[in-house]
């Protein structure tokens, strides 16, 4: 798997600044002064144990959650929709299981302004592409995932937050994510991933260690 | 196809591929109406003097029972999550899926007032003026329908609790929406209604885009 050929060759440039970002769900504190940087091309793996924050570190980047501190993403547009160049890949599908494959991909498509010329190469990618007209509730819970990660091939952005990306994947689909996210990054895009099972990355990406405090 | 269209074709989707749903829903509200012939007495003097009303009733109850998917499935599958980083804001997706659920929901119920024409004894004129009065209510119910199940659809139980905050909030439309109905006690006051009616419809539709994409944002937090 030699990583997804309809991708573009370049992402405009992106950069993401965190300092002082403190997070508050539930009446704890989950991060509490976390401060770093990503340019373009460079991944963040973030890892630790189950409740430490990796997922609701995510939500911050994507907007998702109230926070304290500053998370500043360099480089989009001044009329450009705060957001609306990054995936976020949550633990949930965001599928209809009464839609087909292909109409799933479409809405995303045409929701996230992207081209609806990538769906078929992004279902062939999946290995779903035998399955294009059945509805996607016959999906096994592995194929639902690639279907997931194969939303945010139709449309790509320079931003990827990935939440357990290979979760209840198999070992190809573990090398076919792998390949996915080298060739994000060799387009310069920017992807900050939580996982606990090392990815198959050609590079080792930088790691982040989220450690449970007090 | 825009994002706004994708929605609203998505969504008419949905509801063909759940076909069942839409069915079951019409024959609640031709039900609720044939229930009452047995409820009141065979009376037909006076089943046709209160049929606008029983309409009104159950068109507002049936739109109750559907609204709880207009946000929920999105909800639960993670749709609205994603919705959060689409290419258009959370209220354009508001208003598409306000669009998709009118077509979906309020069209198929307004062609079955003619049933409960036929149930309750309405004369012709009345049925045409009840058609009249729901298409430009049904909006502004729906946007009204729309900001509760915002509100309500991070809970748990929110299907119950919609209906408990809408119902009061929908006593305007239904006084009006009678109002234009009914034969009127002076002359022009049922075209009065009317206007008032389609006034108070457009209003709410202005105003549940905004006030349903900020309950949307704010129920993931």
């Amino acid at each position: 798997m030699t990583g997804f050929m309809t991708y573009p060759a370049h992402f405009a440039v992106r950069r993401l600044t965190i300092e002082g970002l403190s997070c508050t769900r539930g009446g704890r504190e989950i991060l509490s002064g976390l401060g770093l940087r990503l340019g373009p091309g460079e991944a963040l793996v973030l890892t630790g144990p189950n409740g430490v924050g990796k997922s609701s570190l995510l939500m911050c980047l994507a907007g998702l959650l109230d926070h304290s501190g500053k998370i500043v993403w360099h480089g989009q547009g001044e009329d450009d929709r705060p957001g609306a160049d990054l995936h976020f890949l949550s633990h949930l599908p965001s599928l209809k299981p009464h839609l087909s494959l292909r109409h799933n991909l479409e809405f995303w498509a045409d929701l996230n302004g992207g081209d609806r010329a990538l769906i078929d190469p992004a279902l062939d990618e999946a290995r779903l592409g035998h399955a294009a007209d059945l509805s996607a509730g016959l999906l096994s819970a592995g194929q639902v995932r690639r279907l997931a990660i194969a939303r945010l091939l139709v449309a790509p952005r320079p931003v990827w937050l990935l939440d357990e990306p290979t979760a209840a994947l198999d070992s190809q689909g573990d090398t076919w994510v792998g390949g996915l996210i080298d060739a994000h990054l060799g387009a310069g895009g920017l992807a900050v991933i939580a996982s606990h099972l090392p990815l198959k990355l050609s590079e080792k990406p930088r790691t982040l260690s989220l450690g449970r405090r007090g | 196809m825009t994002p706004f269209n994708a929605i609203i074709r998505r969504d008419i989707r949905l509801a063909i591929a759940a076909g069942g749903d839409l069915l079951t829903l019409l024959l609640f509200f031709i039900l609720v109406g044939a229930l009452m012939p047995f409820a009141v007495g065979p009376d037909k003097a006076l089943l046709a003097r209160i049929a606008p009303g029983i309409t009104w009733v159950a068109a507002l109850l049936a739109l109750l029972l559907a609204l709880d998917r207009l946000f929920k499935t999105d909800a639960e599958d993670g749709s609205l999550r994603a919705f959060r980083n689409a290419a258009v804001s959370m209220e354009t997706i508001v208003i598409a899926k306000l669009v998709a659920f009118w077509l979906s929901v309020m069209l198929p119920l307004l062609v079955a007032v003619p049933v409960h024409a036929l149930l309750l004894g309405m004369n012709l004129e009345t049925l045409a003026r009840m058609m009249l009065a729901l298409l430009a209510g049904s909006p502004g119910l729906l946007a009204l329908g729309a900001i509760g199940a915002a509100v309500t659809v991070s809970l748990r139980r929110g299907g119950l609790i919609a209906p408990v905050l809408i119902l009061p909030l929908a006593v305007p439309i239904l006084i009006f929406g009678i109002g234009a109905v009914a034969p009127p006690p002076a002359p022009g006051a049922d075209r009065a209604a009317m206007l008032f009616l389609t006034a108070i419809s457009l209003v709410l539709v202005a105003i549940a885009p905004f006030a349903a994409g900020l309950a949307l944002r704010m129920s993931e937090d």
